[in-house]
């Protein structure tokens, strides 16, 4: 009696799950992003105005182009100009929107032992790291913040190898917990390091340099490859993103007083 | 039954036979011999426990073939994780019997067998003796034809012993045949209508049970009733 | 510590939604996993056939698979390009519970084969001799053996509901959605928030602790005074 009853319960409980049937759609958004926390302030409003409810899948820009790739979501936001490029080139998506940049900052011991901080450019810092054999954290996860950080690698003209570099192949939060426990440099998107709860003795030892800005993009996933995608919904939330209350809400965000993204769609 | 060239292999050694035998008429078997003398193995052999290599086993009444109207009862009783009451009622239960219909019956039985004990409580609480007789009237429980016990008397003391071959006694009397092994030669004696005389897997005297005791007449009867072969 | 109380103790709307998805999901699972897991270990125990110690041997194999291969394969046949992607299953709790459900039923199986077997060895004469079909023996087995199967289906739930690995790929840890207790873990662990990481730990390892209790209450109470 009792064990029917549980499994009667249990496969009616499985059986609701399936059910809601909001306005609903799906977007993957990189980790920094989600981390930043803005989303947990323009997800209602969009929702108020739209009444769209944004599900939002948190990966990597890789992993977030191969569910748009796949068909698995409908929209994609990630900050990876040249990958985008190339996953609209193959026909996964129908456009590519510029919503707004963020930039990045090296993090490292607030001692700055390898004196990136006195460096002229973000390649400079970088040279100062590598010089001293300072001990650095990669993502190393073929996100958009590991690709950006390999390109900065190759324009100050150094192969990062050696004891002193350590590739994770991990979100932003592990690779910061990372850095945190081994006192070591790091770079990260700002909103990501603002949130950070775990600092330790880090703070930012070099920002500012405008190779460092970070464009974020709107990608909608392309209906003539996947139908069933709801494009409907994925131009309503493209309009809302456009729309001035969005420039104003983006603008207006800030931790800790500082402001982590500007607003630039349509420039 | 009439058995011919019955024999038992186990990884290519024999454990019993080649035998020839026929068991005919009523009462009760006893079926006697050392150690390793195979009655065990006859004894599942004729309810269907074990392989028969070769050979024969000829049922005169096709209904006693039948597995269904023979009970058996082995040496360590069977005990499933259940209470007493639904021990005994569980053949009846796999009929299709109702639980509530087979658990009366079953209590009926426990009865019979004179098992005055607390019948839901779990049946590995019960000692020695009332553990075999729950086991004898769950072989009842299908009101078997013929009936096989294993020794079913090793290990219990003098008075469950006593009150066990009663039980079999009025069995008998109630029609059911009954084939049964024991070690025991005054259990033997007490019991038996005829005997089978087993030495090394072969059957060397069958005799009815009088004369078995009174005067064997091979060799290995003599030297086993005289106590010179140890058990 | 504090921090775990304080939820708990204000019934914290998230946590509440993420702590009843998670038992949901596994519940589900386990309960799924054992319809499947309970009879196969027991049609194992009773059953000689030839492929049997190498159906065993893959039991015993598949325990070790890492969720995340798990988690890849089931994304692989529920994602909108894979073969059951129309189902439009993937990103919901049904494609949780089908990964976990690949995930534990190799250890109730195993577990259950185990207990079973020792059951078999000692109802075996008796089963025979009563004539028992082979349904009514494995019925039987696993009615008697209800114990050392309830214990073998905890050990599926456990490892269902600290999973992570699997549900994180089919689930996506959609706030409001899929996300549970495991995944938000990760998630708060991520952002360098160990105090709510470790909050949602204590959570996670009392919900374990509850079900164990309660399935035991609940098989005492029909045990009886008998057993």
């Amino acid at each position: 009696m009792t064990f029917k009853t549980v499994v009667l319960g249990a496969v009616a409980a499985l059986m609701t799950s399936t059910a809601a049937m909001a306005e609903e759609m799906k977007m993957a958004v990189t980790t920094s992003f989600a981390n930043s926390g803005l989303a947990d302030v323009l997800l209602p409003e969009i929702k108020e105005d739209t009444g769209i409810e944004v599900q939002l899948l948190i990966v990597g820009t890789g992993q977030a182009l191969a569910l748009g790739a796949a068909g698995d979501v409908d929209a994609v936001l990630v900050h990876s100009k040249a990958a985008e490029e190339k996953w609209l080139a193959a026909g996964n998506g129908t456009h590519r929107t510029e919503i707004m940049y963020n930039d990045f900052v090296f993090v490292g011991p607030q001692a700055d032992p390898a004196e990136a901080g006195a460096a002229e450019a973000a390649t400079g810092a970088l040279q100062a790291i590598a010089g001293a054999e300072a001990p650095f954290v990669s993502r190393g996860d073929d996100s958009g913040t590991h690709k950006m950080e390999l390109r900065l690698w190759k324009a100050a003209d150094v192969t990062p190898e050696g004891d002193w570099y350590k590739a994770v192949g991990q979100g932003m939060g592990a690779a910061l917990n990372t850095a945190s426990g081994m006192n070591a440099y790091i770079m990260s998107d700002r909103a990501s390091w603002l949130k950070f709860a775990n600092k330790g003795d880090l703070g930012i030892v070099f920002e500012g340099d405008p190779v460092l800005f970070n464009q974020y993009a709107y990608l909608p996933v392309n209906p003539e490859k996947h139908p069933h995608v709801k494009t409907d919904l994925v131009n309503q939330l493209e309009a809302w993103l456009l729309s001035d209350e969005a420039a104003e809400l983006i603008n207006a965000y800030t931790i800790e007083g500082q402001q982590l993204f500007v607003y630039n769609a349509g420039e | 039954m009439t058995l011919t060239g019955v024999s038992v292999r186990r990884r290519g050694r024999s454990i019993l036979g080649p035998l020839d035998a026929s068991l005919n008429g009523g009462g009760l078997s006893i079926l006697m011999g050392p150690n390793g003398a195979g009655k065990t193995t006859l004894l599942r052999a004729l309810h269907g426990l074990e392989r028969v290599s070769t050979g024969d086993i000829h049922w005169t009444d096709p209904k006693d073939a039948e597995g269904r109207n023979q009970g058996f009862v082995f040496q360590t009783p069977v005990l499933m994780r259940r209470s007493v009451l639904d021990c005994i009622a569980y053949p009846l239960q796999l009929d299709g019997v109702k639980r509530a219909e087979a658990r009366e019956q079953a209590r009926a039985r426990a009865n019979e067998v004179g098992l005055n004990v607390n019948l839901d409580q779990a049946v590995m609480f019960l000692s020695g003796g009332e553990k075999q007789k729950m086991a004898l009237a769950r072989a009842l429980m299908r009101r078997p034809r013929i009936l096989f016990l294993d020794e079913p008397c090793a290990n219990l003391d003098g008075r469950s012993v006593k009150e066990i071959e009663e039980i079999l006694l009025r069995i008998k009397d109630g029609g059911t045949r009954i084939l049964m092994s024991t070690h025991d030669l005054g259990q033997a004696r007490r019991l038996a209508d005829s005997v089978l005389f087993l030495h090394a897997g072969k059957l060397v005297e069958q005799a009815i049970g009088d004369d078995f005791f009174r005067a064997p007449q091979t060799a290995e009867a003599k030297a086993y009733l005289k106590g010179e072969i140890l058990l | 510590m504090w921090q775990a109380a304080r939820l708990v103790a204000t019934f914290d709307p998230d946590l509440v939604e993420i702590t009843a998805l998670s038992l949901r999901v596994s519940l589900g699972a386990t309960v799924i996993a054992s319809l499947i897991g309970l009879p196969l270990g027991a049609w194992l125990a009773v059953n000689r056939f030839p492929a049997r110690r190498f159906v065993i041997a893959i039991l015993n194999a598949l325990m070790g698979l890492p969720p995340v291969v798990v988690g890849l394969m089931v994304y692989m046949l529920f994602s909108r390009s894979g073969p059951f992607g129309v189902l439009g299953l993937l990103f919901t709790p049904t494609a949780m519970v089908i990964a976990q459900v690949i995930i534990i039923t190799p250890i109730i199986a195993s577990v259950a084969h185990q207990a079973i077997r020792e059951l078999w060895a000692d109802y075996h004469d008796l089963l025979i001799s009563l004539q028992a079909t082979r349904l009514q023996r494995i019925k039987t087995l696993l009615w008697d053996g209800r114990r050392a199967l309830m214990t073998a289906s905890l050990a599926g739930f456990g490892r269902a509901i600290g999973e992570v690995g699997a549900i994180m790929i089919v689930g996506g840890n959609i706030d409001h959605a899929t996300r549970v207790l495991t995944t938000a873990i990760a998630l708060e662990t991520g952002k360098g928030e160990f105090d709510m990481a470790l909050a949602l730990g204590f959570v996670l390892i009392g919900l374990a602790i509850l079900v164990n209790l309660g399935l035991h209450f609940i098989s005492r109470t029909e045990r009886g005074a008998r057993w």
